[in-house]
């Protein structure tokens, strides 16, 4: 149990998917213009996580490793990602319209948002780890807890770029400097900012 | 229609770089920079892979059905990147260890469906073919670039080989560590879009 929480918290704060790694920027960049959508999205990067994960840790080591078929591993993750997010869609559009309404755009975009299929491969890399390092997923329960940390983490950080990106509007900045250009520098120092996370033993 | 051709191949370069312009493919740009020969190895990987996927669909164009076009173009990239995958590990095992999951995430990367999308859905295969070329090494290019100052501040060397002199750390030069950490890539990216919009002033946003 101590290993799922401790696992949870560093996917959240040290192994963060934008500060980290760099994964799913290009709809962090584009989408992060004000924090109702941002939240949003986040909401659905987190949710399509937590279903995918657990599928692909089944299938990675209920199918593909103990038949040795490790070499198909991108193209059957990225199946089950389009596969479930188009699922996802249509759950959502059939139950819930309002929910729908609300992420409808961004449903079909997280099935190419890197920091889903980032975490499939990342979490097939980590299987096979010391189970006393913080970073291993042994169980399926780990895969939980990462997907949610690192669902969450991913949301964090996209609604605090759209806190300060809000706030930024009424910054005079150098022209050819607006827009992209800032909003790059602004994630720099927000990920020197998070890098101080980096030091602390869990 | 050959004035067409070379603008496809030519624009992506410089005037309307994938990375630059359209922001596309920045997760794997920023994250295999601070060294120069994984940038590079990268950098081709993306090019080729780019190439094929759009040589392929622009032949498949006319008989893809429109609602499962995302998963065909998904299945057609992940086949190609898994080839690429396949031989790197064959041929430059310690660069595939080096890049890990970012060669994988190839086929998440924007650049690709961007391109599948806009271009190869529309055009024939040769068209296609130097559209990918081109868009492959306008990203190849960022990623020379910002690899080539984060290696060269970071670490004081080049593709693995010292370039700072000897006598510069004896006289107290110390790396900037800096430039290895991932904010540094983010930073320099951002003032690259800067420069690139100063000489671009149609790019600016008001």
């Amino acid at each position: 149990m101590e290993h799922f929480f401790s696992l949870f918290v560093r996917s959240i704060f040290v192994d963060n998917m934008i500060f980290a790694f760099f994964l799913g920027m290009c709809s962090f960049l584009a989408v992060s213009k004000n924090v109702k959508t941002s939240l949003g999205l986040g909401v659905a990067v987190i949710f399509v996580e937590l279903i995918t994960l657990p599928v692909n840790y089944l299938l990675q080591t209920k199918v593909l490793e103990p038949m040795g078929l490790e070499f198909l591993s991108f193209i059957l993750f990225i199946a089950v990602i389009a596969g479930i997010v188009q699922l996802v869609e249509m759950v959502v559009e059939k139950f819930s319209p309002s929910l729908y309404n609300s992420l409808g755009i961004f449903l079909p975009l997280i099935a190419v948002n890197c920091a889903i299929m980032g975490a499939s491969l990342f979490m097939q890399q980590r299987i096979g780890m010391d189970p006393d390092n913080t970073q291993a997923i042994t169980s399926f329960g780990d895969s939980i807890a990462y997907a949610l940390g690192s669902g969450i983490g991913w949301a964090l950080a996209i609604v605090c770029l759209a806190a300060i990106r809000e706030k930024m509007e009424y910054c005079d900045i150098p022209k050819p400097l607006k827009g992209v250009g800032i909003t790059f520098i602004t994630v720099g120092l927000m990920a020197m900012a998070f890098m101080c996370f980096s030091g602390l033993a869990i | 229609m050959a004035n067409k051709n070379s603008e496809a191949l030519k624009q992506p370069l410089w005037v309307n770089n994938p990375v630059l312009v359209q922001i596309l493919g920045i997760c794997s740009a920023l994250a295999v920079t601070a060294q120069l020969k994984p940038a590079i190895v990268m950098g081709l990987s993306v090019t080729v892979i780019v190439a094929m996927s759009n040589v392929i669909i622009s032949l498949l164009r006319n008989t893809i059905p429109n609602r499962i076009r995302i998963i065909i173009q998904l299945v057609v990239v992940a086949a190609l990147v898994t080839i690429v995958s396949e031989i790197l590990k064959a041929f430059a095992y310690d660069v595939s260890v080096q890049l890990s999951v970012y060669v994988g995430l190839i086929i998440t990367n924007c650049i690709l469906m961007g391109r599948l999308e806009a271009f190869a859905m529309q055009n024939g295969p040769w068209a296609s073919f130097l559209d990918g070329i081109g868009n492959g090494l306008g990203y190849a290019a960022i990623l020379v670039v910002v690899a080539f100052v984060r290696e060269l501040f970071g670490s004081g060397t080049l593709f693995g080989f010292q370039v700072v002199p000897q006598c510069f750390y004896e006289a107290g030069y110390l790396n900037n560590g800096l430039m290895i950490m991932p904010p540094m890539a983010l930073i320099l990216a951002g003032c690259i879009i800067w420069y690139h919009r100063a000489k671009n002033k149609d790019l600016q946003e008001n």
